[in-house]
């Protein structure tokens, strides 16, 4: 499991985090090219069935990327994906998944490092839980294959 | 509405373990309202079933379908086409609408994966309270509009009891004393004499103490 390298999945609020990972890009800082940016007009599109969808097609880990408090561009957006991540880590809690494995994050526009340090960190955190439980049981599967 | 709350999904997965296919199906009206089984709800429980039997090394095939109304045979006619590659079915409706399918497809089990709780009105976004008993001898005419079967604790019909206090009932402090907000509801209507009317006790029978209850319209019977 050393090699492992984990698939993430980042939803960014297109008027923050987004904007934060161009910034990082620009200020030539570089971040883990596990995280996969999916870009969303705001983090109150992103629905608790999205990310269960993320996961179950095989994403390590997902996070959300949205606004500072109070600086949605939409109002509260930013504050609705808060609950649905807290939504969806009580259902993985309930299949005895690790909740860690989903977040949520906020920053602003010109905060690329934060972004940068936080996908480090998220990928590392990620990386030390190991794949995910059904990439595991087919890990486990293919070995006894080969065994 | 009808308001209800998904079950613990280790009780739901308890029900369809034994199980290869699955149906799951929503229902269009209340539980979509009250955001328990609705279009979304059923592709929630469906992506963390897989998640389940994946983690276990398991594939099982779930087959996600929301009819308009699953109280209503016509719409539950719609399943007849899927039944036959379905195991089991995981109803996601109220009791009525598990029950009008276990009636209509008696060959297949069905299994209920939300609690049907009350009859309720959104409060706010979110918040569901309960507002009628379905006593089935409505008394809102002289109550002011507020209900003393379905939101007085003891269901009292000429209170309010010693347990009263500051308009907040003895039970817990957030819930509202029925009869002080008749009270003072009949006051700004100019209504108090009414409430000085003493009720007599309550017939219950049509309230479902005379057995299962049954509406016959023989105007709209086909």
């Amino acid at each position: 499991m050393e090699n492992f390298e984990p698939e993430i999945v980042a939803f960014c609020c297109h008027y923050c985090a987004y904007t934060a990972a161009d910034m990082a890009g620009s200020k030539r800082i570089s971040y883990p090219p596990n995280v996969k940016i999916i870009r969303v007009p705001c983090t109150g599109k992103v629905d608790a069935i999205h990310i269960m969808k993320a996961l179950e097609k095989g994403a390590d880990g997902v996070y959300v990327a949205g606004c500072l408090e109070g600086d949605c561009h939409f109002k509260n957006g930013n504050t609705r994906a808060g609950y649905r991540v807290e939504h969806v880590q009580k259902y993985l809690e309930e299949l005895g998944w690790e909740t860690e494995r989903v977040a949520m994050m906020n920053m602003s526009a010109g905060m690329g490092e934060f972004f940068a340090r936080t996908a480090l960190e998220f990928t590392q955190k990620i990386k030390q839980l190991g794949p995910s439980p059904i990439k595991r049981i087919n890990i486990d599967k293919s070995q006894k294959a080969v065994g | 509405m009808i308001t209800a709350e998904q079950k613990p999904l280790s009780e739901i997965i308890e029900y369809i373990s034994p199980y290869d296919r699955i149906l799951l199906v929503g229902c269009n009206e209340c539980v979509t309202v009250c955001a328990a089984g609705g279009r979304k709800e059923v592709g929630l429980l469906a992506s963390a079933l897989t998640l389940h039997f994946l983690k276990q090394g398991r594939t099982i095939d779930i087959k996600e379908i929301t009819l308009e109304r699953q109280c209503d045979p016509e719409y539950v006619e719609e399943l007849v086409s899927e039944i036959d590659r379905a195991d089991a079915i995981l109803s996601m409706a109220c009791g009525c609408g598990v029950q009008t399918i276990a009636e209509r497809y008696k060959e297949k089990p069905v299994f209920p994966a939300v609690n049907t709780k009350f009859m309720g009105a959104s409060e706010s976004q979110g918040i569901w309270v309960e507002r009628c008993r379905g006593c089935g001898d409505c008394l809102l005419g002289i109550t002011g509009g507020i209900c003393p079967v379905a939101r007085c604790s003891k269901q009292l019909l000429n209170g309010p009891c010693g347990g009263t206090s500051n308009g907040k009932c003895e039970i817990d402090p957030d819930v509202e004393c029925a009869w002080c907000l008749i009270w003072e509801r009949l006051k700004a209507l100019g209504m108090e004499k009414r409430y000085e009317e003493i009720m007599e006790a309550k017939d219950f029978r049509p309230a479902g103490g005379g057995g299962p209850r049954k509406i016959i319209r023989e105007d709209l019977s086909l």
